[in-house]
């Protein structure tokens, strides 16, 4: 009865191949990210150090450290992200709890999906005209963080929207059953169990806007600005600023004559950021997780 | 104690979009009696259960004509629908432990009404989980996780939740569908407990358990009330309709 006949032991073949197919793409899928921190870290050896990270750059970019630009990202990342973040919150909170699905939540909904898909160097050019030119702030930290705030907002909507939409929806009706309002019931039940999944949704906007180039070129970086070393506040709203993307496209392209581990070194800054805020989203989430309440 | 009807449902139309689901319901409910409805799937029982505590108001495309009045007063005319959902408690089919302690599942809704104090909580969660019978099972682990319960305990969790805010009426949306049967015993015991304080509106699927409960029974087929009357003249040989002859003795639905 239990017999390996021919048809099992094809099926058993096949699963086995199946399987190890699936293995193997899913460990190809590992092999570039090793590569590339492995390759990064190998060339950025010789300049990698605390002063690095501490010191302007020098001599035409050609020596000193990445300083300016560094301590530009974070000011660039963190004020687009405590302008994009409540807005994006609150609206996907509007969105997903509140809003009655008619015509006019369908066209939101189908806006923050289109802008969510729009190329960053479309809001580069926008972030300039709106921003730099209409508004005249001029190229500065605000300008481009605004820009960077539009570009992240969709994306943080749709990840908190997720975020809510996984509380299931019989919470809700239970709490609405025994006569809690609607911001009650957000307040008391959907958000303590959708928090862990909003944060990682904003956090990972971190590495994105981290990571642009374009609208932050278009918007308020420039070449080169030497900002007082070890100063935190060392930039104003309405500086100029370098900025980390920006630096390390000026420097592997732009300038002659850059030591070769420079603009590696700078990439090994940016990917450390972005992967040390990455790290932090796992963090926040493992630690959320394990106090999953259903 | 107030006179008149508990609930009264005046020719009560719902339609989601174009399917009608109600068509046209009248139906008074007692005070403190318990109104059993019955009737096969898609018969509109819990859609009239809806109605009655506007929770239909947060179905999209649900359009409600007629009136609902409870104590009097037409529920969709109130402003304050807070208000009348503790007024009218509603236990839904499948058991709902909210994602907090035991203890804040039961505390919930006198603290949405404002209530603050904790000796005043502690009082009422304690009295809520004992009408449920629940209270021996869980009164040393009050801060543990409503979710983590058992099925049959949810459901009593809920039913607990439900009385927390002293409704007037209590209507239950076939609550025994996801429990075993013993809880759905010790449930029926609760509501013959409570039959004597508050208003009961029953739901259910189990035409046994109607009968079991007494009180009076509706008999609702295709959005149509076909009859309602006490549950002996409903499951003797002659109810006023042939209809509810053969649903209850099990011929058709």
């Amino acid at each position: 009865m239990f017999q390996d006949t021919p048809l099992t032991r094809r099926k058993q073949r096949s699963e086995f191949i199946a399987k190890t197919l699936f293995l193997l793409m899913t460990m190809l899928m590992v092999l570039p990210l090793l590569l590339i921190v492995g390759y990064l870290f190998h060339q950025a050896w010789p300049v990698l150090s605390l002063d690095f990270l501490l010191t302007n750059p020098r001599s035409g970019m050609r020596a000193g450290g990445i300083w300016s630009p560094l301590l530009g990202t974070v000011y660039l990342v963190l004020i687009s992200l405590v302008i994009a973040t409540p807005i994006g919150v609150l609206a996907a909170i509007f969105l997903n709890e509140y809003a009655r699905d008619n015509w006019l939540t369908r066209i939101v909904n189908l806006a923050v999906l289109n802008l969510a898909g729009v190329p960053s160097i479309v809001h580069a050019l926008f972030g300039l005209g709106a921003f730099v030119l209409f508004a005249r702030m001029g190229k500065s930290v605000l300008a481009a963080s605004l820009t960077l705030a539009i570009m992240t907002l969709p994306v943080i909507i749709a990840s908190t929207k997720e975020a809510l939409a996984a509380v299931p929806m019989a919470f809700r009706e239970a709490c609405w059953n025994v006569g809690a309002t609607r911001w009650q019931t957000i307040r008391h039940v959907v958000l303590p169990n959708s928090i862990s999944g909003i944060l990682t949704g904003v956090i990972l906007q971190v590495s994105r806007a981290a990571g642009e180039t374009a609208p932050v070129m278009f918007t308020g970086a420039v070449f080169f600005k030497a900002i007082r070393e070890g100063d935190l506040f060392a930039y104003g709203l309405f500086d100029q600023c370098m900025a980390l993307s920006m630096h390390l496209f000026t420097i592997s392209t732009q300038v002659p004559g850059v030591p070769k581990a420079v603009p590696y070194g700078t990439a090994v800054a940016l990917l450390g950021t972005v992967l040390l805020v990455n790290a932090l989203a796992i963090v926040v989430r493992v630690r959320m997780r394990s106090r999953r309440k259903w | 104690m107030k006179s008149g009807p508990a609930v009264e449902i005046i020719n009560l139309r719902v339609r989601y979009g174009r399917h009608e689901v109600l068509k046209g319901i009248t139906l008074e409910v007692h005070r403190n009696e318990v109104l059993s409805i019955i009737g096969p799937a898609q018969s509109g029982k819990t859609t009239l259960l809806k109605a009655i505590n506007r929770t239909i108001d947060d179905i999209p495309g649900a359009v409600v004509t007629g009136a609902v009045r409870v104590g009097g007063q037409d529920v969709r005319q109130l402003k304050d629908v807070s208000a009348l959902r503790r007024r009218v408690g509603m236990v839904a089919p499948l058991p709902v432990g909210l994602p907090l302690s035991i203890f804040d599942n039961v505390a919930f809704a006198p603290r949405m009404a404002g209530i603050r104090d904790r000796h005043e909580l502690e009082e009422r969660v304690e009295r809520c989980l004992r009408q449920a019978t629940l209270w021996d099972e869980v009164k040393d682990r009050l801060d543990s996780l409503g979710t983590r319960l058992s099925g049959g305990q949810q459901q009593r969790l809920t039913i607990a939740r439900t009385l927390s805010h002293d409704p007037e009426v209590l209507c239950l949306d076939e609550f025994s569908i996801a429990v075993d049967p013993v809880t759905t015993m010790r449930i029926e015991n609760v509501l013959n407990e409570l039959r004597s304080r508050m208003t009961i509106i029953l739901a259910t699927n189990l035409v046994q358990q109607a009968r079991r409960l007494g009180g009076r029974t509706a008999f609702l087929c295709g959005g149509e009330l076909i009859e309602v009357d006490r549950t002996e003249v409903i499951f003797s040989d002659h109810p006023a309709s042939r209809k509810t002859y053969e649903y209850v003795n099990g011929i058709f639905g």
